[in-house]
């Protein structure tokens, strides 16, 4: 499985080139009020001491992120000095002069260049040497399918976020992982839990794997754990080099005396089940079961119309919400839920490792599990699960099936992200080619093996299409846009969490139907 | 037809033009009625109807240009699919057109596409329907008589190849009926007023303004850096000096093609013709930079580093308009996008033997006194030389600020650049049309 030579990635550059160069094209589109969110977490690390970086609160976005993101803001706030000084200003609420966005713009595409060398070193782990033709070698479709993703794209230069470069690292430690070096994959992880905590959904697939695969040097031959050979070494200096991450990152806190109130930014359990679009997950379409047996109770005479709560889950405002008909959610209920989808898949890969291809298929079932069962998740968090994804569905037919799904449907419950008018050309053309390449590349690729899809995921799929005319094109211009503005966020969770929740059911089943005769040569020559 | 105040932006292309803006009238009518009043939607900009007029462009982009383009590449050149799929992506590529027409705003691609349909009908043997699609396309904009002389002499040259007295002549009424019913069509409305029909001309060709404007990278501009002829000469001389320069520059390359109509000399024809036309004519504009651009484009598999060095120069000259538009980032990354596109995609900077540049011309000239002169590495040092020039006075025209006394430095520099360029190119191009030797058979693989 050796990489080809350094010019023989000329394609690789070509790349890499061309999305920068469209990521600056996006750089005057619309961007959401996470640029203001960033361009506060500038001000404030800029002028104000460590001790308040966890208080301040004159803008309503304060910070809640962990301290190496913070220190990332800070080390940013020197470069954003010299395009224009006034955004340093605290009390500079919304602002957002052409220097500004400049500015913040170009880090997002700058700091992806750590995505970028990701990307290569995930590339050279499934190069097929048999495969003569560029357009369908798996290297070159992976490449594309994460440098060009579509999700990756408008979520970050178009929305305004950071997660370039945080997938990046993830995708990084990934590789590292790949190629045996589990010390360094594990730094990495460190290191980017304590820049973005949403990464702990996937921490009990790190935590397993490490533990089962390489602190426990061997394995019996069906599999099976030998307790002997556990590694104390090799477990402390994992130990060591986590533990001293943290220290790191919250070391200063702690000093201070200020860690409830870093955890309590860290973890605002106050906002509601549902973010404010709904992201495709189970809870929303338990959000659609109750509001129809409340509407049918009601119509039936069997529920009093004075005892039920207004209607503030679907105003599109994040607030705590109370089910009516069904009983309501808890913070605890989710996390019990989310632990049971992932528990299997954890329990499976303890007693059937499977190397490092094991291990990301349970990081992907992790952050499927924690998307479609968490609290007050984001519709973006689907990029966790599509993400490293790719680099199984460029291996094997029934990954590529299922990441298809997984992805247009993850893809297109991002569209109510990006409303405005002069966004939607781009946002239909991008997620049109984007579709339209995954779909043909992977076909050609496992052209052996069958069908890619069978006729009724095809159906469902081609259903988006419709789906999107309606709520883009014809609903606006209707009547009930004024009083029902919600509908279309709605339909499009609930026809979205369906091929979400499908695409994890198959996983588990792929997970444990999966006869993997021929990964033991791969996993010898890790 | 009265209450129209020609002064502000009067209708000044000829009538197709006003059938399409009728069209997209109609459907924006249908949208927002406000979007259309006579004088009350004067200025209008709002979002969505900016939304909807480059939409527009878009459209008319989809169903005209960009057929043409794929159609070109699919049934006019050698190769295998991946040679035509990257072609037709580096000519699709081209930042001059889409930053005109979608930055600055207009519809080129209408008539550059239908220009492109004639050159793809006559390729492919169909006479008539590249007749029909030429004359629409002069019906859409009058620029295009850029493009007229060649399209006459291939056609009037086929047509004495199969002899004047037999099918030659048939071929010869077929076409000026063809030609004539065309343009009867596309002037109906106005036709049974004679004088609706000079009022028009007249509007279309505004002889009144003057030998150029602003500046553009033409011989009479450049000239003028020098030498004010602008005030020096009298406007009906510079009228008749522009005009005899013009078909003085275009000759020799319509005779050649008169002599030998293929496919490949009414590529270079059309290049020749117009370049000279751009650098001599009466009031030209430099987006007319885009009416030669377009045949080089066609020439991009076959000359790949003379075609890309010209599209860059043609880009870079267009820079000082850009700049009054605001579109500084999309011109540094599109032109940066095609360069390095077109130069990895065609692999331009190892196709450079003399053959392949078709410098032997040149290299006869220059045998005689540096006889150990390589001019493949001559042409490529000057395009790096070149490429290094253009970036330094791209940057130095968006960051700093003119000298007082010379307000106009920077586009002056520009256009003198670019005139050079576009000078040394014509020549160029002229040798490689005029040097092709009359009846070479293995120069079909070059088609």
């Amino acid at each position: 499985m050796a990489a080809p030579v350094t010019n023989e990635w000329k394609w690789f550059s070509a790349l890499a080139l061309g999305v920068s160069l469209l990521k600056c094209l996006l750089i005057n589109a619309y961007h959401s009020t996470d640029f203001e969110v960033h361009r506060n977490w500038l001000a404030l690390t800029h002028s104000l001491p460590l001790s308040k970086w966890y208080f301040e609160d004159t803008s309503e976005w304060t910070l809640d992120y962990p301290p190496f993101f913070a220190w990332f803001e800070f080390g940013l706030s020197h470069l954003a000095a010299c395009f224009d000084s006034e955004m340093l200003a605290v009390q500079n609420l919304n602002y957002a002069s052409p220097a500004t966005v400049l500015f913040q713009r170009l880090s997002v595409i700058v700091t992806d260049v750590v995505f970028i060398y990701a990307v290569k070193e995930c590339c050279r782990g499934v190069w097929d040497e048999k495969r003569k033709d560029l357009l369908e070698q798996p290297s070159f479709i992976l490449a594309t399918l994460l440098l060009w993703n579509f999700g990756l794209l408008i979520v970050d230069h178009i929305h305004f976020q950071y997660n370039g470069l945080l997938f990046g690292i993830l995708l990084l430690s990934i590789a590292r992982h790949f190629q045996g070096r589990h010390l360094e994959g594990a730094f990495l992880f460190s290191i980017l839990l304590n820049l973005k905590h949403i990464y702990l959904y996937i921490t009990p697939a790190y935590g397993i794997f490490l533990l089962r695969c390489f602190c426990f040097t061997c394995s019996n031959a069906d599999r099976s754990v030998q307790w002997r050979s556990f590694s104390v070494l090799r477990f402390t200096v994992l130990g060591l080099i986590v533990l001293s991450t943290f220290a790191l990152s919250f070391g200063p806190f702690i000093a201070l005396g200020q860690l409830p109130q870093v955890f309590s930014r860290l973890f605002p359990f106050k906002r509601g089940l549902c973010h404010a679009y709904w992201a495709p997950n189970i809870w929303a379409l338990y959000n659609v079961a109750d509001k129809a047996l409340t509407v049918l109770g009601v119509k039936l005479k069997l529920l009093d119309i004075t005892k039920i709560p207004k209607a503030s889950m679907t105003g599109g405002l994040v607030q705590e919400s109370q089910h009516s008909v069904l009983p309501s959610v808890t913070p605890l209920a989710t996390l019990i839920c989310t632990l049971l989808s992932i528990l299997p898949a954890l329990v499976h890969m303890w007693f059937r490792p499977n190397g490092a291809r094991g291990f990301l298929r349970c990081l992907v079932m992790c952050a499927l599990g924690s998307f479609i069962f968490g609290w007050h998740v984001h519709e973006k968090a689907i990029l966790m699960a599509i993400l490293p994804y790719s680099l199984l569905a460029v291996e094997q037919k029934e990954d590529a099936g299922i990441f298809f799904i997984l992805t247009t449907t993850g893809h297109y419950s991002l569209f109510p992200l990006l409303f405005t008018a002069q966004e939607l050309p781009v946002k239909i053309l991008l997620m049109l080619s984007f579709t339209v390449f995954s779909f043909t590349s992977l076909k050609q690729l496992f052209r052996c093996g069958g069908r890619l899809l069978s006729t009724s995921e095809a159906v469902y799929l081609l259903g988006l299409v419709p789906l999107g005319l309606v709520c883009e094109c014809v609903y606006p211009l209707t009547t009930w846009q004024k009083s029902f503005p919600f509908i279309p966020l709605l339909v499009t969770s609930v026809y979205c969490a369906l091929g979400v929740i499908y695409a994890f059911i198959r996983l588990y089943i792929l997970l444990f139907t999966f006869t993997d005769c021929g990964t033991e040569a791969k996993m010898k020559s890790q | 037809m009265n209450d129209n105040d020609l002064n502000y932006w009067g209708l000044d292309y000829p009538p197709l033009t006003a059938y399409h803006s009728l069209l997209c009238a109609h459907v924006a009518k249908l949208i927002d009625p406000t979007w259309v009043e006579l004088y009350a939607s004067r200025g209008h900009e709002s979002p969505s109807h900016k939304l909807f007029m480059r939409a527009t462009v878009f459209i008319a982009d989809l169903v005209i240009y960009i057929p043409a383009v794929l159609l070109y590449c699919f049934y006019l050149r050698d190769g295998s699919a991946k040679r035509r799929v990257a072609v037709a992506l580096c000519i699709l590529l081209y930042p001059g057109l889409i930053l005109i027409d979608y930055g600055h705003f207009q519809y080129n691609s209408v008539s550059l596409g239908l220009a492109l349909w004639a050159v793809v009908g006559l390729g492919l043997g169909q006479d008539l329907l590249g007749s029909v699609a030429f004359s629409l396309a002069l019906n859409y904009k009058q620029m295009e008589l850029y493009h007229s002389l060649p399209f006459f002499c291939y056609l009037l040259g086929k047509c004495v190849k199969q002899g004047l007295t037999g099918r030659g002549l048939f071929l010869l009424l077929k076409l000026s009926v063809t030609v004539l019913l065309t343009f009867a069509l596309c002037w109906l409305p106005f036709l049974s007023d004679p004088g609706q029909v000079l009022q028009v001309l007249c509007r279309v060709f505004p002889v009144g303004r003057g030998l150029f404007e602003d500046k553009v990278a033409n011989t009479w501009c450049s000239l003028n850096v020098l030498i004010k002829i602008r005030t020096i000469l009298p406007s009906q001389i510079q009228l008749l000096c522009s005009f005899v320069l013009t078909l003085l520059a275009a000759l020799p390359s319509s005779v050649k093609l008169l002599a030998k109509p293929t496919l490949w000399q009414l590529k270079l024809a059309l290049v020749n013709s117009s370049l000279a036309f751009f650098l001599f004519s009466y009031h030209v504009h430099e987006k007319s930079i885009l009416l030669p651009a377009l045949p080089v484009c066609l020439l991009i598999n076959d000359l790949p580093l003379m075609s890309i060095w010209f599209l860059l120069v043609s880009n870079f000259s267009m820079l000082p308009l850009f700049m009054k538009d605001g579109l500084l980032m999309p011109y540094v990354v599109t032109t940066l996008g095609f360069l390095f596109f077109s130069v990895y995609l065609l692999s331009a900077l190892e196709r450079t033997t003399v053959a392949e540049l078709r410098l032997e011309s040149y290299q006869r000239l220059t045998h005689a006194c540096l006889p150990t002169l390589n001019l493949c590495s001559v042409v490529k040092w000057k395009f790096f030389l070149s490429l290094v020039g253009m970036a330094a006075l791209s940057l130095a025209s968006m960051l700093l600020d003119p000298p007082a006394a010379l307000p106009d430095l920077f586009p002056v520099l520009i256009s003198v650049f670019s005139f050079l360029h576009f000078l040394g190119l014509f020549v160029y191009f002229n040798l490689v049309q005029l040097t092709e030797p009359s009846g070479r058979k293995n120069q079909k693989k070059a088609n």
